[in-house]
């Protein structure tokens, strides 16, 4: 490893784990993007550890739990006048989620065509859909403690863990979606009046929104397979 | 071409916005420099009120019952509050955010920190976590005597002194922590990744900069673990869910919790509990191996191994945590697991020793007081370390844990040692922070007391624990199994502990009066090769670089190159035939 590979013009690029170590390595910086988009990157990743963590302490206290753990398709059914429709309200709030990453994609698209119109109001739409979900949340959470009877401490169908995870887990990843929904509005105001044209007219910041709402909804994704389906 | 703008752009700004009024430069400052001495002010102060709590377990443990104003109660409070401000307050924030601040731009090459404004951010979030800690002390009931691990059930459970409001606010102030690191991280990670100036590869970077960047992405990485648990336990105690807590009798009536685990608590608390020894670890080597460098006048030895030791340690750092529940009853294919892991992150930590050592070997040493400390630093860290190895095995460790000599090990290698590594680099770059230097002869008499009272501190305690003395008593009172000498020796561990805190008292005063009346420093005292110390000015203002940025043409450690004038070859120097490259690594540039 420790022969010098000094190139220039013509020179010999090295390959293998080599080549990885200079690519990463060279001057200056090392990944070809912006500092704030570097920067969204390393806090998703820190922010991934918090989540796992969250999801692998939910999964350890339902295994080691004393009482029998509540099933998920009884106590999160929806009944529009029939019978109860399992999982309902999460299938329509996971639909909604990922649709969401859907019109933030075009956000993205359409800002670095310095389309600010449609870039605004692709913006407001993923909010908009990001700020439904949360309603459905809450909905989910008020009947659940109102109908259901589960607390944090507690609930009429097992496990007090379930709803001290539920209420935990659900209601730490709300905070992130309506901070996203916080976050999406003010750049898409900022966006509609111009604001980043003083700056260089430069829309990676839409990108920057949305790697972080993209990231909201995998965890979503993870939260909905482990808390629900299992 | 990115880089050419980002230059250009910082120059008009260096030219235009350099604060002026004594606010925006002393108090709510965006400066790197000035924030990583608020930082350092901050930690200190609270490092000095852990170390008087120290003295007042010594007083308790050498002098039984006599003093009145030391109960089992406050006893308890002072074991926790120490443990968790010398290593959370103290030594994470002065290291990342006081050195990670300073050296990081200044080291690099760059003019700030990538995101001033989030920095500052950092640092009030910082002092909220320090003001939130310190207000547990005059709460109802005090501060929480759950020791500094925070055990469930015990921590929140009645009897533990501080349980009703010393508790919530210890991990309300460790959550606010948490969010005042991750701001600083995210800088200090995405400037060394993305703001280095031209020239300076990664394998260029002097090793200060690298134990400090994988220290902190160890934290990012790491710290989610402690918010985690920290939100959990708050809900336990505060909304009575059953996280942590099992069904259990407490005086005498039974709790409204069922089915909780107190051994998860321990796994996230040590998942993140073992990488932070190394994010108090890793710069305190990188720093150490620049003064060794320096003061010995030759590069450090095995440049490339000294980083790839540094990456795998903290690789490492992630698989060993279970090693500090070997007693909390685990799989015994666990146990063989973590003893394995824990015994291999020796072998990179070793490899670090020897290079330290082959560093100095023929060097053309200058005991200055840096380097004492830094010399200081390898001999408690290679008893702290081999206690380490000792403690790993879990046939070993199962008789000796929760005695002294766990105390012993621990805070040989992460108390001693990093406290070491403090003062070598604050004696190191005190002329470049203030332009001022230091009294020599005063800082000696710092180094040799505190070295040799820490000896006298921890090396008996190795002992008292083979005797199987238990951490964490109150009182020992009368036993079999400790003969009067053991008494004896705990005596003679207070008074030298108490010789030792007043000994810092030299530094403070060295620190002060070499600030109101030193004689001015020179730009670089010592000759080093670093960027920080090739600034126009001394002290570096406002830009660090005056208005072009340094261009690096060499690695970090260009010391005592054949043929050249001086013993030493700053980074920026280009390379020609009178200036020689001494040694640089493969990388394309």
């Amino acid at each position: 490893m420790s022969e010098a590979v000094v190139t220039g013009t013509g020179g010999v690029l090295p390959g293998g784990m080599k080549g990885v170590v200079s690519d990463f390595s060279s001057d200056k910086q090392s990944f070809h993007t912006p500092w704030g988009k570097a920067m969204m990157w390393i806090f998703l990743l820190s922010d991934t550890f918090i989540f796992s963590c969250f999801l692998i302490s939910y999964m350890t206290v339902r295994m080691s739990a004393a009482d029998p753990w509540p099933i998920p398709s009884e106590v999160f059914a929806l009944s529009f006048g029939g019978d109860p429709i399992p999982l309902i309200l999460i299938a329509i709030m996971t639909f909604i989620l990922i649709t969401s990453s859907g019109t933030m994609a075009l956000a993205v698209n359409m800002g670095y065509r310095k389309d600010r119109k449609k870039t605004f109001w692709l913006m407001f739409a993923t909010a908009i859909l990001g700020a439904s979900f949360v309603g459905m949340q809450a909905f989910e959470w008020t009947k659940l403690i109102v109908d259901e009877g589960v607390r944090p401490w507690g609930n009429p169908m097992g496990a007090a863990q379930f709803g001290a995870s539920f209420f935990m887990i659900t209601g730490f990843h709300g905070l992130h979606v309506s901070a996203g929904v916080i976050y999406l509005l003010v750049v898409a105001f900022r966006v509609k009046n111009g604001f980043y044209e003083e700056r260089g007219s430069n829309y990676e910041i839409v990108e920057i929104a949305g790697l972080y709402w993209h990231f909201v909804d995998l965890v979503w994704v993870f939260i909905f397979a482990f808390f629900y389906l299992w | 071409m990115a880089y050419v703008a980002i230059a250009d752009r910082d120059a008009q700004e260096y030219d235009h916005h350099e604060p002026d009024t004594f606010i925006t430069k002393y108090v709510w400052s965006q400066d790197h420099k000035v924030i990583a001495i608020q930082y350092g002010m901050t930690a200190i102060f609270v490092g000095v009120i852990a170390l008087m709590l120290s003295v007042m377990m010594r007083l308790q443990l050498g002098f039984p019952d006599s003093f009145s104003f030391i109960t089992p109660e406050s006893y308890y409070q002072f074991v926790t509050m120490h443990g968790m401000i010398m290593v959370i307050y103290l030594l994470t924030a002065l290291f990342l955010g006081g050195f990670g601040n300073y050296l990081i731009p200044l080291m690099c090459g760059s003019r700030d920190m990538v995101f001033p404004y989030l920095n500052m951010l950092s640092f009030w979030v910082y002092l909220l976590s320090v003001i939130i800690l310190l207000i547990s002390f005059f709460v109802p009931g005090g501060a929480t005597g759950a020791g500094w691990t925070l055990y469930p059930p015990q921590a929140i459970a009645q009897g533990t002194p501080g349980v009703d409001w010393g508790i919530l606010l210890m991990l309300l102030s460790l959550a606010v922590f948490i969010v005042a690191f991750t701001m600083g991280g995210l800088n200090y990670v995405t400037t060394v990744l993305q703001a280095r100036c031209r020239g300076m590869t990664l394998m260029r970077m002097p090793l200060s900069v690298w134990g400090i960047f994988v220290a902190t992405i160890l934290g990012l990485l790491a710290f989610p673990a402690l918010l985690v648990s920290a939100i959990m336990m708050l809900l336990d105690k505060t909304i009575q869910t059953s996280f942590f807590m099992p069904a259990m009798l407490s005086a005498g009536e039974q709790l409204s919790h069922t089915g909780g685990s107190p051994v998860l608590f321990q796994h996230l608390f040590w998942f993140f509990g073992h990488p932070e020894v190394y994010i108090v670890a890793l710069p305190a080597f990188g720093i150490v191996s620049d003064v060794l460098a320096t003061h010995a006048r030759k590069n450090i030895f095995g440049y490339r191994m000294m980083v790839w030791a540094i990456l795998a340690i903290g690789g490492l750092s992630f698989v060993v945590w279970a090693h500090h529940m070997y007693v909390s009853g685990m799989n015994p294919y666990f146990g063989f697991f973590f003893a394995t892991t824990t015994l291999i992150i020796a072998v990179p930590t070793a490899l670090k020793v020897y290079n330290w050592v082959l560093t100095l070997w023929q060097g053309n040493i200058h005991l200055r007081v840096p380097m004492l400390f830094a010399i200081g630093f390898i001999f408690t860290f290679i008893h702290g370390g081999l206690t380490g190895l000792f403690l790993g095995n879990v046939t070993i460790d199962l008789p000796l844990s929760d005695t002294y000599f766990v105390v012993a090990h621990f805070h040989m290698v992460m108390g001693v040692s990093p406290v070491l590594v403090v003062f070598a680099a604050i004696y190191h770059w005190f002329p470049k922070i203030t332009g001022k230097m230091y009294n020599e002869s005063l800082g000696r008499w710092h180094f040799w007391l505190t070295f040799f009272g820490t000896y006298a501190i921890y090396l008996p305690m190795h002992y008292l624990g083979f005797l199987g003395v238990p951490r964490r008593y109150f009182a020992m009172g009368s036993t079999d199994f400790m003969p009067q000498s053991a008494h004896d020796l705990n005596t003679a561990i207070t008074i030298s502990a108490i010789i030792v805190a007043l000994t810092q008292i030299l530094f403070f005063v060295n620190m002060i009066m070499s600030l109101r009346s030193g004689k001015k420093s020179d730009p670089n005292p010592w000759g080093a090769t670093t960027l920080e110390w090739q600034t126009p000015d001394n002290p570096p203002k406002h830009g660090n670089w005056g208005h072009d940025l340094p261009e690096c043409h060499r690695w970090a450690y260009d010391y005592s190159v054949p043929g050249y004038k001086d013993d030493f070859i700053p980074q920026n120097v280009p390379a020609s035939g009178d200036a020689p490259v001494g040694r640089d690594h493969g990388v394309h540039h």
